[in-house]
Order: C-alpha cells, then structure tokens, then sequence
C-alpha cells in the first residue's frame, strides 16, 4: 500500500467518524428533549416546550448554558483526575459507536470482535465514574462511584452470558453478521428477541443496570447521595458525563436492536418494506427500545440496593448462565447450530 | 507498515512509561490508574499482532473487572507513605539483592531460550489467515481440542478458589431477618387484611 | 398458585400492566397549564402587585389619610402628605411602598377609605435588583393606570359580598 492510500483510508475513516458523530450527537440531543417529554406525559406534565417549536432546541439550549458556565473545582478535589474522569467516560462512550452497523456495511470498522470490542469499551466506562467520584474528594460522590462500579461489573456478568446465547445462535462475533443471522423469510419472528425472549428481557433490565438508568440510578439516588458521582461536577465536565450517559444509553439500544430485533432488516420480508433503507429501520427500532427506556424510568419505582444485587446475581445470573447450556444443548442437538 | 511499526512504538512506549509510573507515582491510586494504561497499551500491541479476541478480552478481564478491584481496595486503603518510605534505606541491600537475583534468573532464561525459526516467519495473525479462520475461531478451535482438558482444569481451579473464598467469608449469624421476595410479591389482599366486627366497649384479640 | 405466579413473573405481567397504566396517563389531556402562554385562574379578591387607582377624571383617589400606613402589619408603607389645597382636600407628597417588606396581607386596601390603594391581580413583576422592588407613588400610579380595568371589575365582582 502506498503512502497515499494510506492517507486516503484514514482520511475517509476520519470523515466517516465525524458524519456519524455528528449525526449520533444531533440525534441524542433529540433522544435527551423526548426522554423529558415521555417523562412529563406519564406524570400529566407538559416538559420542555418553550425553547422552539414545542421545545424542539431545549437541548441546545442546555448545551449552551452549560457549555458558558464557570467550571467549578473542589480545593480537596485531585485535579488531573477530576478533569480527567468525564472526557474518559464521554470518550468511552462514544468510541463503541466505530463498531455499530447501522445499515448493511454501514459500520465504521466492521470488526470481527465487534460485540466483544463494545463489551469491553462499555466494562471501560466503569472507570470515568470512579475517577469522577474518588476524585471529587466528597463522601456522596465517592459513595455514588462505589454503588455505581459494584452495580455496572455485577450486570455486566449476566449481559456477557446474554451475548454468549446470542453469539451461539449467530456463529460470530461480527455484528453485521449477527444481524445477517437474523435475516430469514419469518421476518420480524425471525429475529432473537422472540427464539430468546427471556434474555431480551435481561438483557434490557441490565442495560438499564449498566447505564444507571431508573429503576437502577441508585449511584446518582438524589433522595441520597444528592447526584452521586457527578455531585462536585459543573458546567463542561459535568456535560460530558451527561453526555456519555446518553450516549452510553443510545449504545444499548443500539445493540439490542443489533442482538435482538435484526439490526438494519426489515420486519416484514417483502416488497415494499424491504425497499426502505436499513438505516430507517435501524433508527426506528433503535427509538422504540429508547421509548422503552424512557417509559421504564416513568413507571418503575427505584430499587433498594440489596435488592438490586439480588437481582443481578441471583436471578439473573444463574437465568442467564442456564439459558447459556439451554440454548447451546438445543443448537446442538437439533443440528441448528451454525457451522454444524 | 510504516503505521503500523509507528503504532507499535506508540503503545509499547506508553506501556514501558506507564509501568515505570505505577512504581513511581506518589499515589496509589495514580499508580492503579497507570497499570490499566498498561493493560490498554498491551491490548492495542496485541491487536497489532492481530490477536484482537486476546486484545478485546484482556480489556474485558483484567481493565474492566480484576483492576476494578484493586482500585476499590486502594481507594478504601488510607495508607500513609511518610511510615511506609521510613525503612527505605535501612531495606535497600536486601531489596536490592533480591531483584539482582530475579534481574540474573530472567536473563539465563530467556538467553537459554531458543525460538523455533519457523514460528519467527509465520506471526500469528498470519497462521490464523491461512487456515481462513479468524481470530476467535483459531483460538477456539485449539482451546476445545487440543487443551480441552487444561482448560477445563483451569477451570476447576478457578472454581476451587472461588468456593474457598465463599467459605472463608460466609459465616451463618443467628437471628439475621431475611427477606423472602417470592414470598412478599405471592401475598394477597385476602392474607394481609382481615375484616372484623369490634363490639363496642370491649375491642378484638389481636 | 405457585405455578401461575410463576408464569406471570416469567411473562412479566406487572411489567406489562403497569407499562398500559403509564400510556392511559400518556395520552390523557395534561393537568399543568401552559404557564407562559396561559394563565390559572385567578378570583376577584386576588391580592398581587400594588395600584394607587384615580377617578375617572383623572383625579388621584389617595386623600394621605395614612390608615394603610398604620395598619400595614409590615411597616411597609411610608407616606408623607402635602399642604391641603384650595378645595379643602389633601394629596400625598410621597407613597412608597417597600415590596420587599410587603405580606401580602390586604389590609392597605380594606382600611382605605377612598379605594385608592388596592392590591391588583398582577403577580409577574420580578426585577433583577431589589431597588426596584420599594416603589415610589409615581410606579404605584402608573400601575394603577395599567390595570384599571382589571381593578375595577374586580371591585365590582366583589362588591356584593362587602
């Protein structure tokens, strides 16, 4: 390869990260305003509906305001670190984008360890909250990063036996092909969600887990710990763990449409549908699991922290690693298995 | 595979670099953070020996699990490096002795050890192409037969030490209320409430 | 019992009822107000912002009798009155009332005797510094200019009931 091809594919990839960046940002800062609004309607409230039409800019907005405040540093805080946490958590974040598919070939880096790439940047994520809340140098943050690492490693556990029962019924770690797995003439009940119903519903609870959403936002419980790991956090810094939490949360979606509802493929497995590009149906599945999300945290009340763990390990875990020896037993013994 | 070569001295200096900072920071918990550079850096030298399933997995492992760990028991630790450093030069000589020694074993061991010249010409990723097999499915497939019994001891191993430390740490305190969930989300309005007639002037038995 | 619990924790029953409840309450009308844009109700007796009112002939109403001035339970009122006039009556030199000091309370316009301090229906005059908020006499007649009509109907609302 000469010099120039080289410059040209990196350059192209440079161009590709930024499209999809921008576009990602654009769309979570929409996903943000309608997580607010599905929120207020639950509740007979209105939400954001001042800044634009029906509040179309209040992200913006937001972004503006905290973008010009003054960033303020605890004196007892350890500096480079505190600094250092959000960016690491944002980045993280965002880095597991470079995998997703969103449409056939669409991916940035389509990757043969596409699903273990994302599994370990989001067990990475892990560490902006723990630098963020020991860094702080305050007891509620330093409290809210404890929970919140406890709770993201104790979930993981169970969402990687999910991926493993996915990845025996795909044969890869490839996410496109993992997508291209789903693709059969059954159409929308062909995909996984319905063949491996129990672990789309654990896999959706631990993404919840993972991402320290409600039910699950203990780490950020602000009846006790104020705001947890971001409390000391203000302007800048505290946008970026904002950020990377959303963005973390659009990521589960995306994977779970990936995992689960058949990625860019079309519910309906002839004409019409079929013309309509993948990355339609990529954003509208990836949406439908975001209004989930977003209705979960309207209508499940907070878990108590034993209760929390009690769930992750000894239902989850145990459901998921049993379903694991399930679903391998089954793919062998019916010779379904992919590459038998 | 000038970008490559430059990626390599990349991630092999941040390594070097920041496993001289893990012995060299002042605070633990800066030392930590620098081990899980280290870790990272290793990954992103074995994707570039086109190992990424290793790469990806030493991620998951060792940054996103084991290091979670240390970091938690250094963050709890409140350890005061004014008593620590005291002995410093008082266990210098044998300190040093004992490393001379290590420094001496390493060097006979890896001077004695020869590489087969086959294996210098064929790296791995190269190998795992050839049988068009990918990474995972190159290191699965030697895993599962060849080392299927090694694997499965390792196993057991890890299995024996996790039961150890759940002995070690259980212990079975008397009068300990437990909360039952299965038992409270089964109960009814029928076996919580019960309707009784209070005469007047004399009350119920509760 | 213990099968079909069973069955309805595996098919998340609570989940998926409570999932229906949360989209009756979605799509029902809301029960805030646009704020901003519409406003709540508010009866005739509503004690907001300060108004010194005038006849009709533009006349002040204010005859510096200095009752509101003794009964405000907050001291919140400093009048000053001027020399009587050639028809034999008297005008204030100066009415200022501290907003800051001021409950609310409405016993300004019960003991005036002219309906010439009221408390009008308006409760949106927050300023940014707090010199704004103690009031001259020449604020407190411009606001009453502004708000006469509503003022007045809500005198003639609450008539009957006096």
């Amino acid at each position: 390869m000469t010099f120039w091809e080289t410059f040209c594919l990196v350059a192209l990839t440079a161009l590709k990260s930024l499209v999809m960046l921008s576009a990602l940002l654009v769309f979570i800062a929409f996903a943000l305003l309608a997580d607010r609004k599905i929120w207020a309607a639950v509740q007979l409230r209105r939400g954001p509906n001042v800044v634009g039409p029906f509040g179309l800019f209040q992200s913006f907005a937001d972004l503006i305001k905290f973008v010009i405040k003054e960033p303020v540093i605890p004196a007892g805080a350890n500096k480079a670190i505190f600094l250092l946490a959000p960016m690491v958590f944002a980045t993280l974040a965002l880095a597991s984008w470079a995998v997703i598919p969103l449409a056939d070939g669409w991916a940035i880096a389509d990757i043969n360890v596409g699903i273990t790439y994302i599994f370990a940047i989001s067990s990475l994520g892990v560490y902006g909250v723990i630098m963020g809340g020991w860094a702080s140098n305050s007891k509620y943050a330093f409290l809210g990063a404890l929970r919140s690492a406890a709770q993201m490693i104790s979930y993981e556990v169970s969402l990687g036996f999910v991926i493993i029962c996915v990845l025996l019924c795909a044969g890869s770690l490839n996410l496109s092909r993992i997508v291209m797995a789903q693709d059969t003439s059954l159409g929308l009940f062909g995909w996984y969600w319905l063949w491996l119903f129990p672990m789309f519903v654990v896999f959706f609870i631990s993404a919840l887990a993972e991402t320290n959403r409600p039910p699950f936002d203990l780490p950020e419980a602000e009846s006790e710990l104020v705001a947890g790991y971001m409390v000391e956090y203000s302007s800048t810094p505290y946008l970026l763990f904002m950020l990377g939490e959303y963005v973390a949360i659009m990521t589960m979606c995306a994977l779970g449409t990936v995992l689960f509802l058949g990625g860019w493929l079309s519910p309906i497995p002839f004409a019409p549908f079929t013309w309509v590009p993948g990355l339609i149906w990529f954003t509208l599945k990836a949406s439908f699991l975001f209004f989930m999300i977003a209705m979960v945290k309207a209508m499940v009340p907070r878990y108590r922290y034993d209760q929390l763990m009690r769930l992750g390990w000894k239902v989850f875990l145990p459901l998921s690693l049993i379903s694991v020896i399930v679903v391998a037993f089954v793919l062998k013994l019916t010779g379904l298995a992919p590459g038998a | 595979m000038t970008a490559a070569a430059a990626f390599f001295y990349l991630f092999a200096g941040f390594a070097i670099a920041s496993g001289f900072m893990v012995i060299a920071a002042r605070n633990p918990v800066t030392s930590v953070l620098f081990l899980i550079l280290a870790f990272v850096n290793a990954a992103g030298l074995f994707v570039l020996m086109g190992a990424e399933f290793l790469a990806m997995i030493l991620v998951v492992v060792y940054v996103g699990a084991v290091a979670v760990l240390f970091l938690f028991v250094v963050m709890m630790l409140d350890v005061d490096f004014a008593a620590l450093r005291q002995g410093f030069q008082q266990y210098l000589p044998i300190g040093g002795l004992i490393g001379a020694i290590f420094a001496i074993e390493l060097i006979l061991v890896v001077g004695s050890w020869a590489i087969d010249p086959g294996i210098v010409r064929t790296p791995i990723g190269q190998t795992a192409a050839s049988e068009a097999l990918t990474n995972t499915q190159a290191l699965g497939r030697v895993l599962y037969t060849d080392y299927a019994y090694f694997f499965q001891i390792a196993g057991l191993v890890l299995l024996v030490a996790m039961i150890g430390a759940i002995v070690l740490t259980l212990r079975d305190r008397p009068g300990v209320k437990r909360q039952n969930i299965a038992v409270q989300n089964a109960r009814t309005q029928g076996m919580a409430v019960e309707n009784r007639k209070v005469p007047s002037r004399q009350g119920v038995e509760v | 019992m213990k099968l079909d619990q069973v069955a309805r924790g595996l098919l998340l029953k609570e989940f998926v009822s409570g999932f229906v409840l949360a989209m009756k309450y979605f799509f029902k009308p809301k029960a805030t107000i646009n704020y901003p844009f519409e406003m709540g109700h508010r009866g005739p007796r509503f004690r907001g912002e300060h108004a010194l009112r005038r006849y009709p002939n533009g006349e002040e109403r204010c005859i510096a009798c200095k009752l509101c001035e003794a009964i405000c339970p907050a001291q919140a009122i400093t009048i000053e009155a001027g020399p009587r006039r050639n028809d034999g009556t008297r005008r204030t030199t100066r009415y200022d009332i501290d907003m800051v000091k001021c409950i609310y309370c409405g016993m300004c316009q019960e003991a005036c005797p002219v309906d010439a301090i009221v408390e009008g229906p308006n409760f949106e005059f927050s300023v940014e510094t707090r010199e704004e908020l103690l009031y001259d006499k020449q604020k407190l007649l411009d606001n009453g200019d502004r708000w006469e009509r509503e003022i007045a109907r809500n005198l003639a609302a609450d008539a009957p009931y006096r």
